[in-house]
């Protein structure tokens, strides 16, 4: 039994099963699909994400994202104050998270491609796109920077998915999809 | 030397039992179960909140509860539980007496304090971070020295388990390899060491920064290591539960691992590959390459993934061997249905296995690939995976094991025999709803740690799909329901303890060294003795499952907006 010492004192010769070696070898082959599969994806599929990232300051980063939003502000939000930016398609596009805020609420071209830097001024939040369901981590004194594409125009919203405090429930942030005019 | 006088003869297995290591066993498996309910309170609050149409908690409570919650089930209960584990594999399987029996109390007493210190802190207020404690958000220095203090007191547990197994060679209690159930301890209690080295390694410097003493802490960093620690702790839960599951396949039905080889290789690859899980946690984050997550997660060959799907095979395999034996032979699956079903420590076991393997298994590894992460990470899936495997995997075992330990060991009989027949289905059932429907709600997008899905206080309005609120609802009901299947679980148990009939009166040992054996069902299991239909059934079923659940979420991955 499993509870006492094996009757063979050299378990190790004694022969196995077949069903057992059949399963094992089905296990171990599928491990190597699922490797496969995530290498595989990188040069199929068009969601994979960036590797790339700079250490930067909180300061820094809020400085080049108020920038950004001073030169391509068009509006504002109803009577929130928040900033609406439309960066210029092809360029960069910057959002901040701080607590409990995304900031500022950004206006894309759908089909057009963005450099998206997101960075977090205080603690980690989570930057969690819905409805479509993508989720980054956000973190102090790292900016990501990733390529997006939004194929469907609509309002997505941004929730905060990083436990951050007492109002991380407050905290969410939008982007707006536009149709090319 | 230990005297004859410090053991008894358990009249109903045989086994010599050294009475330090059964006062060790008794003690931490109690406090194990006061802090399962202390926990299951908090996380059936936590539940309850978020039910939409309940919302029970005000924020700070919900974020307090739900950080006591984490400690005291995830940390408390299965450490304490295991520290019986260990206790139990080692010196009661071999026979031994426990190495340092004080040193094992000086290690119960420093968990002890470091728990009641912890939840101390939470309660106070000051220390809502959550279970992972992410910097740069800051807890109060007594929270982090209290799990300071209780992982040294782990560590120690660990040693006496090491320096039983080196005491019960040198003493030669028994012949040949130790049995497979003190290997799977014996992996767990390696992890340990590895698990609580990553912990120290990052808890110390935070507890520090707490208190003024260092200036900073790189987030990145924190969670590198953290994660060394949070979830290598799982491969040990993992490690420990499979160890029990194979100990109650053998105590209740007299099975035999259908490989020693296969079995103990399959508990080997977790030690060799348990860094596999740490890197799961890290797939979204800024600054790390892909070449690195895609390595860690998989080591190209996923051997730990294979280490369960073997261990899934051959856990309901040695028990269809040893029914079919045992002359339940008709059709593929009457071994099964003619399995005790009644007895709850085999109820759970199987539950546990079938649900861990559905539930808990197939998300992990889905949640551990690195592109479909970005679907999942920090959405309700990922707790909806790991109740899978924490709750109805390694609580559920660990509740089954309860019912085989509290006669062999407290040596009381079951009191309300009915409930405790019931128990592990209405937890059972209770914990793979929480498991499901939270991991339909994180499909939906619903944040994990998340006090108000409908936004009201939120300057900006976010309307989440209707389905989710159904689902955040089922997972309520589900909630009350494990929540009295943990009622019914501690009222056993401590009924049991406290005025359970009490079994023969140990008597001391008289005879000397070995004890006689408990005679195995005859060997079986070599190549061509046997034909195990039936498991293979399951493990079929299992591995489409599997495929299919995983391409699915490709084939969602692929609709989502392209970015690189």
């Amino acid at each position: 039994m499993a509870i006492h010492p094996p009757k063979q004192m050299i378990w190790w010769h004694e022969p196995v099963e077949r069903s057992e070696l059949v399963w094992i070898a089905v296990a171990f082959l599928w491990g190597l699909v699922m490797f496969g599969t995530m290498v595989a994806w990188h040069f199929v599929g068009k969601q994979n994400l960036s590797n790339e990232a700079y250490r930067i300051t909180p300061d820094v980063f809020q400085a080049r994202t108020e920038a950004a939003a001073e030169k391509y502000k068009v509006r504002e939000e109803g009577n929130t104050g928040i900033p609406v930016v439309r960066p210029p398609p092809g360029g960069d596009a910057y959002m901040l998270a701080r607590l409990w805020e995304w900031w500022p609420i950004l206006e894309l071209e759908k089909g057009q491609s963005y450099r998206l830097h997101i960075s977090s001024l205080d603690w980690q939040h989570g930057f969690s796109l819905q409805p479509t369901n993508v989720n980054l981590q956000i973190h102090p004194g790292y900016e990501m920077v990733l390529t997006v594409t939004p194929d469907a125009a609509g309002q997505f919203t941004v929730v905060c998915n990083e436990f951050c405090g007492i109002g991380h429930h407050t905290m969410i942030g939008r982007i707006y999809v536009v149709d090319k005019k | 030397m230990a005297t004859q006088a410090q053991f008894r003869i358990c009249p109903d297995t045989g086994l010599k039992v050294h009475l330090p290591a059964q006062a060790l066993i008794k003690a931490n498996a109690v406090a194990a179960v006061v802090f399962l309910a202390i926990g299951g309170l908090f996380g059936l609050s936590v539940a309850l909140t978020r039910w939409p149409a309940v919302h029970l908690l005000p924020a700070e409570w919900f974020y307090l509860a739900l950080t006591a919650h984490g400690a005291d089930v995830l940390l408390f209960w299965i450490i304490f539980f295991e520290m019986a584990v260990l206790y139990f594999a080692s010196a009661i399987l071999l026979g031994s007496r426990l190495a340092a029996p004080k040193m094992g109390w000086l290690a119960f007493i420093l968990m002890l304090v470091g728990a009641v210190t912890a939840n101390i802190a939470v309660l106070q207020g000051e220390s809502s971070v959550m279970f992972t404690s992410y910097v740069p958000m800051k807890a109060a220095p007594h929270f982090y020295l209290g799990l300071i203090l209780f992982a040294v007191g782990a560590l120690i547990g660990v040693f006496v388990f090491f320096g039983t197994l080196i005491v019960a060679k040198d003493e030669r209690t028994y012949e040949g390899s130790i049995p497979l159930v003190t290997f799977g301890a014996l992996t767990a209690a390696i992890i340990a060491v590895f698990t609580i080295a990553c912990g120290a390694i990052i808890l110390v410097p935070t507890f520090l920064w707490s208190i003024g003493i260092i200036s900073h802490i790189d987030p990145l960093t924190y969670k590198v290591v953290w994660w060394g620690m949070g979830h290598s702790s799982q491969q040990i839960n993992v490690s420990a539960h499979v160890a029990v599951w194979y100990a109650i396949a053998a105590i209740v039905l007299g099975a035999k691992p259908l490989s020693e080889k296969v079995s103990r290789t399959a508990f080997f690859f977790y030690i060799l590959f348990l860094q596999l899980a740490s890197a799961h946690h890290l797939l979204v984050e800024p600054g790390i390459s892909s070449e690195w997550k895609i390595f860690n997660t998989s080591y190209a060959m996923y051997l730990a993934v294979l280490g369960s799907m073997i261990h899934g095979l051959t856990v309901p395999g040695s028990i269809e061997a040893a029914q079919r034996r045992k002359g339940y032979t008709n059709g593929i699956f009457e071994w099964l249905r003619k399995a005790p079903w009644g007895n709850p420590a085999f109820a759970g076991m199987f539950l546990s296995l079938v649900m861990f393997g559905f539930l808990g298994g197939i998300t992990g590894v889905i949640l551990g690939t690195e592109q479909l992460n970005m679907l999942m990470h920090n959405t309700l899936y990922v707790p909806g995976h790991f109740h899978g495997t924490v709750v109805a995997g390694t609580t559920l075992a660990f509740m089954a094991m309860t019912y085989l330990v509290v006669p062999l060991i407290f040596r009381r009989e079951l009191v309300l025999p009915r409930l405790a027949q019931w128990q592990p289905y209405l937890f059972g059932i209770g914990a793979a709803g929480i498991s499901l429907f939270m991991m339909g709600a994180g499909t939906l997008g619903v944040a994990r740690r998340h006090w108000d899905i409908t936004f009201t206080d939120a300057r900006l309005s976010f309307d989440v799909p209707a389905g989710a609120f159904l689902m955040m609802g089922l997972n309520g009901i589900c909630a009350i329901l494990a929540a009295l299947g943990g009622l019914a679980y501690v009222v056993v148990v401590v009924g049991s303890i406290l005025f359970g009939k009490r079994k023969d009166a140990p008597a001391p040992a008289a005879r000397p060294a070995t004890p006689p054996m408990a005679s195995p069902i005859a060997s079986y299991g070599g190549e061509g003795t046997l034909k195990l239909p039936g498991t293979m059934v399951l493990v079929s079923v299992f591995f489409v499952a599997f495929v299919l659940y995983y391409y699915v979420n490709w084939k969602y991955l692929a609709s989502v907006w392209p970015l690189r």
